[in-house]
């Protein structure tokens, strides 16, 4: 890899493998939801496993409970960050503790964040003992349903104590490659500390906020053990609903799943499309290969 | 004065938020009978952590598999990923944004869009339920982290230096290890952690394609956390996050500047 070969050689392997399995499981998801399955007997491809998916009110509240949580905690998540990477940037007593611990919470896994948040919110968990320690409560019954309920307040809390270091460190590299030059310069114009922030640093974040904004609503709206664990049982969110769908005894409701499979596909297109809208410059860098 | 106050403020609740839920997990793996409404547990015990730790429960079994599917994945990404970095940091060529969509692809998919025709795949090639199968599944997430670090280390990269070594006679595997791999190994390391870390917390992948077969610690703790054993989820918890730990203190001193911008794409 050290010589002067052409880079489609060097990017051959990395090329096979992701065609191999994930174009390879892509493309094989997509025949099924068209009911083509030779072993089921179906060898007519339609557009039947679509149609009964988009007029099922269960898909459709999946669907909306699951963008309710991606945006949710996307829009939540983005403002704490630029907040936070506002906040560690400036100098103050203990500064590197949270540098750390903000390091340190993306290597936590979700699911074990999300255990955790489950002991801190549920109804008899650390908060409801806290509320029944102040008397505000008799019952754990009667703390306000934080998991397992229709808005996934739970399942959003934990995406945001899980995507706000991660929006964070992104900033904060950004901040470290702009400099603080231009605000200064914005300063000593006589724009106030606000007007600096809004007009000068804000727009030179935005390209690095947007891109992972994106990355955390396609995250937020595509796991499964997260809202398994800590969402309701109905509706359910739509990657458990299509996993369940798929591993239901009777297999005809597998056709369902892909159908249900290449939907959440198509929205995590629309994602990457923005994703590398916002990263663009990455292709244009390099000098012409031979 | 009081602007450095309020920050020490604001930083201190982050701080507190930061480890909030990582509390009742620590506290539970040493607590007996820790029930509503005691904010505090009345009993303590090692009873957890001595039957996570024994080998009835199949903890530390579970924590050689996640290990041992974590670290392939890796040195196979890096194999994979580092060639294509280079391509991409160094070279213009047409259908590069081609090839990088496709590249940034398996990062934001959704793995349930993957996982269910992998499984179909994977069945018929007789790979479910086998850890080969699971580190080829964990590669699709874990590709695209390698691939964009390296591609950000290469840009950066001078092939001046190569090109002297060559010069000098130097044959292609003393140029890549004397004189590529040193100027590439801080990014490298980056690149590893983030793949490291997105296979060692990957769960759909790894219940689609090992089918129970392969039992990672976040399918463990799962398991453990819905049959209701608090203590044991609590141990079990702790002992799953201490290598990420480990492994960010020892990488801690690359993980500043542009690497982080374009490798911290890690919600996984």
């Amino acid at each position: 890899m050290t010589g002067r070969a052409h880079p489609l050689w060097l990017l051959a392997p990395a090329l096979l493998l992701l065609g191999g399995l994930f174009l390879a499981a892509l493309g094989l998801t997509l025949i099924r939801s068209f009911r083509y399955m030779p072993v089921l007997g179906l060898t007519d491809p339609d557009l039947a496993a679509y149609a009964s998916v988009l007029t099922s009110p269960g898909f459709l509240s999946s669907l909306c409970l699951s963008l309710w949580i991606a945006l949710a905690s996307t829009v939540i998540s983005a403002a704490l960050a630029l907040g936070t990477a506002m906040l560690l940037r400036q100098t103050f007593p203990g500064r590197r503790l949270i540098g750390f611990l903000v390091q340190m919470n993306l290597t936590v896994p979700h699911v074990v964040g999300a255990v955790g948040m489950l002991y801190l919110v549920s109804q008899s968990g650390f908060f409801a003992r806290l509320a029944y320690t102040a008397g505000l409560i008799d019952a754990p019954g009667q703390f306000p349903a934080l998991t397992h309920d229709p808005f996934a307040i739970g399942v959003i809390l934990l995406y945001v104590w899980k995507e706000v270091p991660f929006i964070t460190l992104i900033l904060l590299a950004n901040l470290q490659s702009i400099g603080a030059d231009h605000e200064a310069t914005a300063r000593s114009l006589g724009a106030s500390r606000w007007q600096a922030f809004r007009h000068v640093c804000l727009p030179m974040l935005r390209p690095g906020l947007l891109a992972s904004s994106a990355l955390v609503f396609a995250f937020a709206f595509g796991a499964y053990e997260i809202p398994l664990l800590m969402g309701a049982s109905s509706p359910r969110a739509l990657p458990v609903l299509a996993w369940q769908s798929y591993t239901n005894v009777d297999l005809a409701t597998r056709p369902e799943a892909a159908a249900m499979a290449v939907i959440i596909a198509i929205i995590g297109l629309a994602l990457l499309l923005v994703y590398a809208r916002l990263t663009r410059p990455l292709a244009n860098r390099g000098r012409d290969a031979g | 004065m009081r602007g450095s106050a309020l920050r020490t403020l604001a930083g201190l609740a982050l701080a507190m938020w930061l480890i909030l839920p990582l509390l009742p997990l620590a506290i539970w793996s040493v607590a007996h009978g820790w029930r509503f409404p005691a904010i505090w547990p009345a009993e303590w015990s090692l009873k957890a952590w001595a039957f996570a730790l024994s080998p009835a429960s199949g903890v530390l079994q579970s924590l050689g598999t996640t290990t041992l599917v974590a670290a392939a994945t890796t040195v196979l990404a890096a194999l994979v990923g580092v060639p294509a970095g280079r391509a991409l940091g160094l070279y213009r060529f047409r259908g590069k944004g081609l090839v990088l969509l496709l590249l940034v692809a398996p990062a934001i998919l959704p793995g349930i869009a993957v996982a269910l025709g992998l499984h179909g795949i994977f069945l018929r090639l007789g790979l479910t339920g086998t850890i080969p199968g699971v580190v080829l599944a964990h590669l699709i997430p874990v590709l695209p982290y390698m691939t964009l670090v390296m591609a950000a280390v290469f840009a950066g990269f001078d092939t001046d230096a190569e090109d002297q070594a060559r010069s000098l006679g130097a044959r292609p595997m003393q140029v890549f290890a004397h004189v590529t791999l040193p100027a590439i190994l801080p990014g490298l390391l980056t690149g590893a952690l983030f793949a490291f870390l997105v296979s060692w917390s990957q769960y759909l992948l790894t219940l689609s394609i090992g089918g129970g077969k392969v039992q990672t610690l976040p399918l463990v703790l799962f398991s453990f956390a819905t049959s209701g054993r608090n203590d044991v989820t609590g141990a079990v918890a702790m002992i799953y996050i201490l290598p990420g730990l480990v492994a960010l203190a020892l990488t801690a001193r690359h993980l500043t500047g542009r690497n982080l911008a374009l490798g911290a794409g890690v919600p996984g």
